[in-house]
């Protein structure tokens, strides 16, 4: 540094990379990448397993388990790009589903007004979930665990409690149940394959996500909170608010995800299992979201959710036993957490001066 | 604008008795200053003085439980640092506020994006944004940098360049500088300088946070001294040179027990 250069305090000029290496950067830089290159090689491989499921048969098979797995995934995944977890989610999606068996079934609601009051009081707990993180500054993970326990003892106790039983039919009698079924569970037939509409959901909230997380102040802040905290607080960004909006949306997804499948079995029933939640999140980080926050994509976890169903639908298809799409979903999982380290590093990694 | 030399123009920022509790500990307690356009105001003390809680008081990070903030005059009661950069205040800090996952213009812009389009359709102005972020990042000597790489790829000086360069853009009537915790070069501190006199030249109310009485002596016209989280000094570039300045803040016994110690080792000094 020589006297001379000091008065213009150009202490800092950025050496320009070359085209080349900027697009390389970039690409790597793109959180889904890993993911599709995941999804090419599943899809190849169970290709070559079963053929069948490059048919349109075997592809809306495949559709099918994602879309569900989906909608959870993408709540989940923006949440995580925020910084926090989610394990009530997939409890979420049952006790709603029982909350509106119950309004139809036992007081007589008709199906919409039923549903209006199970997502009011699905964004209640997303709320409670949002207020008790911010407010505490617990980690998340043990506030939803205790959300989740709280609401599977109280969702089977009052359902047990008041139907008699936690399996509740006899939904299709209610009024409005025509145009429900033509919202949640319509679907086209196209050379002997059902397309079912939760596709579309899941399509139409992915590009939506998307949109908003790169193309809107929201997403600045989603990323900003989850990636540096302390300067989105000393920017002004508003995180309690950011962490509350991302809480009701993995709650409200969580009720999407109930009512699509409570409409289509016309029955509401539901496992009293932590292993929802756990799948969208496996799902969220094999799409590329880093389970330490800052960053990810919404169409990462869409190509999450793409390779569970391959897999899922495909390990069907070739007929072997179900149970090993456990030990491979696991395998998925440290895989792309080994990949989401190298990224990480290769991201944080500052230049020397 | 009036300067530190003519007649004392009217305070852009001012505290008055302003008590910040920590649970039953004080960080600040009644402490009352004025910072003028066009003066570089130093704001000095150890660590655990109450510089930080001042930092965060003047750029709405943190609401005073008494005493009051003066924009203007007229009482501030910022909710949010959000609201005091749309009021043209603010502030650098100490850990220069940068995502490292974000890119460049997405940092710069962060907190108080332009937007386009109304209601839920409200969007991102990313050509603007990028336009501003290369324009102010250019005003500040950093030049050849993409707006669109991720901040973690800035070297450390040109992060400092992004936070003042932020600041200044966004800071109309008053700057707030915390001195960085890490570790500077000699370049980087001599770009920071640089960037309080270009603050000052252009009227602002400049508030300089550090510890080093060094450094707060060479750029600055009035130093505050901060102990125990209260006011124990408030004196103009007349008043004190540098090494009064430095005696002052470290207090006169460390000191004089260290110039003796060197008497003693090196007689020849």
């Amino acid at each position: 540094m020589t006297a001379g250069r000091l008065p213009g305090s150009r202490a800092a000029t950025a050496v320009p990379r070359g085209p080349g290496r900027r697009l390389l950067d970039r690409t790597v830089a793109r959180p889904s990448t890993a993911a599709w290159v995941g999804l090419l090689a599943v899809t190849v491989f169970f290709g070559v397993q079963a053929p069948d499921l490059l048919t349109p048969a075997g592809v809306a098979g495949v559709l099918d388990t994602a879309a569900l797995l989906g909608i959870g995934a993408l709540a989940v995944g923006l949440l995580l790009i925020a910084g926090h977890i989610d394990l009530s989610t997939g409890m979420v999606a049952v006790a709603s589903a029982l909350a509106t068996g119950l309004l139809v079934t036992e007081a007589g609601w008709g199906i919409w007004p039923a549903l209006a009051a199970s997502l009011a009081g699905s964004l209640l707990v997303g709320l409670l979930n949002g207020w008790l993180v911010v407010r505490t500054g617990l980690p998340s993970f043990l506030v939803t665990l205790a959300a989740f326990l709280v609401l599977e003892g109280a969702a089977f106790a009052l359902t047990r409690a008041i139907a008699g039983t936690t399996v509740i039919q006899g939904l299709d009698q209610a009024p409005g149940w025509s145009s429900a079924r033509t919202v949640f569970d319509s679907s086209v037939e196209w050379d002997d394959a059902f397309f079912r509409i939760s596709v579309l959901w899941w399509l139409g909230l992915v590009a939506l996500a998307s949109w908003a997380l790169w193309r809107t102040a929201l997403g600045n802040a989603i990323f900003a909170v989850g990636g540096a905290r302390r300067a989105a607080r000393e920017l002004g960004v508003p995180v309690r608010r950011t962490t509350l909006t991302l809480f009701c949306g993995t709650a409200a997804a969580g009720w999407l995800v109930g009512t699509l499948g409570l409409v289509r079995i016309t029955t509401a029933s539901g496992d009293a299992s932590l292993m929802p939640s756990i799948e969208f999140l496996v799902a969220a980080v094999i799409g590329g979201c880093l389970l330490t926050g800052g960053y990810g994509s919404a169409v990462g976890t869409a190509v999450g959710a793409l390779i569970y169903g391959v897999a899922r639908f495909g390990i069907t298809l070739a007929g072997w036993d179900p149970l090993w799409f456990q030990a491979f979903l696991g395998m998925l999982l440290l895989v792309a957490l080994l990949a989401n380290g190298i990224v990480r590093t290769r991201l944080r990694a500052v230049p020397r001066s | 604008m009036t300067g530190p030399e003519g007649t004392p123009a009217a305070a852009v920022l001012e505290l008055r008795r302003v008590t910040v509790r920590y649970g039953t500990v004080a960080a600040l307690s009644r402490v009352t200053a004025a910072f003028v356009p066009g003066t570089i105001s130093c704001v000095l003390g150890e660590n655990g003085s109450g510089k930080s809680t001042l930092v965060e008081v003047l750029s709405g990070l943190t609401r005073p439980q008494e005493g009051e903030l003066l924009l203007d005059g007229r009482p501030a009661r910022w909710r949010s640092p959000r609201d005091a950069r749309a009021n043209g205040v603010a502030t650098v800090w100490n850990d220069l506020s940068v995502a490292p996952l974000l890119s460049v213009w997405r940092n710069f812009c962060l907190g108080a994006e332009p937007t386009a389009g109304i209601g839920p359709l409200r969007r991102l102005d990313r050509a603007a944004a990028r336009e501003i972020t290369v324009r102010e990042l250019a005003t500040v000597g950093l030049t050849g940098v993409d707006p669109d790489q991720p901040a973690s790829t800035l070297r450390p000086g040109e992060r400092q360049s992004l936070a003042i360069a932020r600041a200044l853009h966004f800071g109309s009537r008053a700057l707030v500088v915390d001195e960085p915790i890490a570790p500077r070069s000699v370049a980087g501190a001599t770009q920071a300088g640089q960037a309080l006199l270009a603050a000052r030249a252009r009227g602002l109310a400049v508030v300089l946070v550090t510890a080093n009485p060094r450094y707060a002596h060479l750029v600055g016209d009035r130093f505050l001294l901060l102990a125990g989280g209260q006011v124990a000094g408030d004196l103009t570039r007349e008043d004190v040179d540098a090494d009064s300045l430095t005696r002052l803040m470290a207090g006169d016994d460390e000191l004089s027990a260290l110039s003796e110690t060197v008497r003693r080792t090196h007689p020849e000094r």
